[in-house]
């Protein structure tokens, strides 16, 4: 069976007991890119995560990953993906070689294949020198790359990371984003979800936006933005002396302009690129020296914030917590 | 490494992943939970530490008080008792094992994976038996110090040790079911401490039940760990045997153990299977 989707969710449903975690999921990632799937807490987003990594049975639906069925093929399932759960599942008390080689025996790789995979992964993942330690010692940071590198030792086509950068400092998430970033690269098909909108912004091809078990937006980063329609064309003129008469000018394409002194910008709500175009081409013609003119998309924060009527991170615990210094 | 198992960015090329099959698989986690004892030895306490300090407690403090029907008295009749104790402990190392790795998501990152459902059970529960094997052993070597001796046949002999490891083997079961069914290490040491403690009091263990109230000595008889340990305890040439008025199984220890033990798993595993899957794949 081929597939140009890598993982297809199809009306996935899980109820739990009287409560439904997860409502009808749909969607497919093509091979090779990214999807992130965006929600708060508690919005079924794990859940979603479990049922097509076989680790939960659907209540109804089914989903497909590297074009096996979840329910009918499982055990194909499993040999096309790796996971890397919520919380760095390694193993505290064995050294990160350890771990890799207990997860690379389980999958009956050779002992001389998991030594040169161990020693690749370990240097990708700045762990070459931690390798031989046991991970209680690690950071937070280093207990992550170590489960990304754990999941990663059968190079699996398709990778599954669900919240992969919670609770890390803002360095180990950005470096994190770039190991991820070149997997992506060498043709891995990536889902992950996160709470984090810069997360998804940052690494995803296309977003599903996940709120109380149903998917209530779906698109591209840039799609999602332009949906809430709530662009703005920003307008920077050289001389204040100027700003009147740009106000004025802008009136004529516009009918809401904000106007900042102290920092010379003008701006008008937009609806995109088209907006953004005709006001450029109207301060073109006119005499007015302008510094910058530019379209201020909504953040994905915005969208979230339009989407549902309530923040993403409401009532997340993002506690960004300095781990770096456990050790 | 050469180009050809290299991708583009110079990373390893797809390996081929090979079932290696339940025994294998099992025993790579079996592997892994014996590297837990290496790096943790004060694991084994409960096998080593823990049973010799209730030799020397009986033995010593309340041995001049008990008295046995031993050829060489209540210390070399203890040890039957301590023996059945370790093992049905078993289930407490089992439980504890298994609640840790299903806690800190070990048990779904390796049913993530493309291996036999049941290795995570096969491997918790060898590396289970081995442990309570050691405190057999150690048990053993601190008998010979205080006076135990093997007085019946080889073979007896034998079969005494057989016995205790399955009922070893059943009480791998009972571990699994109160592991999955716990959702804390904590809440495995409540219960275990409150169940296991008084089941492996309330036997003939410790103290001979001819001196007890009728009421307790009737329970205390027909309590599965009083069959197994007056087995082993006649297996042993330990005991000349029970009176005549004691309790059918005690009777018939031997068979009466390979019963209990049958019948444990018999009813338990298909429960312990059952709190397993629902406590994981939901």
């Amino acid at each position: 069976m081929t597939s140009v989707h890598a993982i297809e969710a199809d009306n996935l449903v899980k109820h739990f007991g009287d409560t439904v975690a997860v409502d009808g999921v749909s969607f497919a990632v093509p091979q090779g890119t990214v999807l992130g799937m965006l929600g708060p807490n508690g919005a079924g987003k794990t859940t979603t995560v479990r049922m097509m990594t076989t680790l939960t049975t659907p209540t109804s639906g089914t989903a497909r990953v590297a074009g096996h069925d979840v329910l009918r093929e499982p055990a194909a399932v499993r040999r096309s993906m790796g996971l890397t759960g919520q919380a760095a599942t390694v193993d505290e008390l064995l050294t990160g070689r350890e771990n890799l080689r207990l997860i690379g025996g389980l999958y009956g790789l050779s002992r001389s294949y998991i030594k040169r995979a161990s020693d690749d992964l370990l240097e990708r993942f700045s762990l070459t020198d931690a390798g031989s330690r046991i991970v209680k010692t690690y950071s937070g940071g280093m207990r992550r790359r170590l489960d990304l590198a754990v999941s990663l030792i059968a190079t699996p086509p398709v990778l599954f990371l669900d919240e992969p950068t919670t609770g890390l400092d803002p360095r180990s998430r950005v470096e994190l984003w770039e190991v991820l970033r070149e997997l992506v690269r060498d043709g891995t098909t990536l889902l992950l979800t996160t709470q984090y909108l810069e997360e998804a912004d940052q690494l995803a091809d296309r977003i599903v936006v996940i709120d109380k078990g149903t998917v209530i937006a779906e698109g591209t980063p840039l799609e999602l933005k332009d949906q809430s329609g709530r662009a703005a064309v920003v307008v920077t003129v050289s001389h204040v002396a100027d700003l009147p008469a740009a106000e004025k000018l802008l009136r004529t394409q516009v009918d809401e302009v904000h106007v900042d002194e102290s920092s010379r910008q003008l701006m008008a709500a937009a609806n995109g690129l088209a907006d953004m175009t005709r006001i450029a081409g109207v301060f073109a013609d006119s005499a007015i020296e302008l510094d910058d003119l530019g379209l201020k998309r909504p953040s994905l924060d915005d969208v979230f914030l339009h989407l549902t009527g309530h923040r993403a991170e409401d009532g997340a615990a993002d506690t960004a917590d300095d781990e770096e210094m456990a050790q | 490494m050469s180009a050809t198992t290299e991708t583009t960015s110079g990373h390893l090329a797809r390996p081929e992943i090979r079932d290696i099959g339940l025994l294998r698989q099992s025993l790579v986690i079996v592997r892994r939970n014996l590297i837990h004892i290496k790096r943790m030895p004060e694991m084994l306490m409960d096998v080593t530490i823990q049973p010799v300090m209730f030799v020397m407690l009986f033995a010593y403090v309340f041995g001049g008080s008990i008295a046995a029907n031993a050829p060489s008295g209540y210390r070399e009749w203890l040890l039957g008792g301590i023996m059945g104790q370790t093992i049905a402990f078993a289930s407490f190392i089992v439980a504890v094992g298994l609640t840790a790795d299903i806690d800190k998501g070990i048990v779904d990152r390796m049913r993530s994976l493309p291996i036999n459902p049941a290795a995570v059970l096969v491997g918790r529960s060898i590396s289970s038996l081995l442990h309570s094997s050691i405190g057999i052993v150690v048990m053993s070597v601190t008998g010979l110090f205080i006076g135990w001796r093997i007085r019946g046949s080889v073979l007896d002999a034998l079969l005494a040790y057989l016995l205790l490891l399955l009922w070893g083997f059943a009480m791998i079961w009972v571990g699994i079911w109160v592991g999955s069914k716990m959702r804390s290490v904590e809440a495995v040491n409540g219960v275990m401490f409150t169940t296991m403690f008084p089941i492996t009091f309330l036997a003939n263990t410790f103290a001979p039940t001819e001196n007890m109230p009728n009421w307790l000595r009737t329970i205390a008889e027909w309590n599965p760990i009083s069959s197994l340990v007056q087995a082993v305890r006649e297996l042993w040439g330990n005991t000349p045997g029970v009176p005549s008025d004691a309790a059918l199984p005690l009777q018939h220890p031997v068979l009466t153990t390979f019963i209990w033990t049958i019948g444990i798993t018999l009813v338990v595993a298909p429960l312990a299977i059952r709190t397993f899957r629902k406590r994981t794949q939901d």
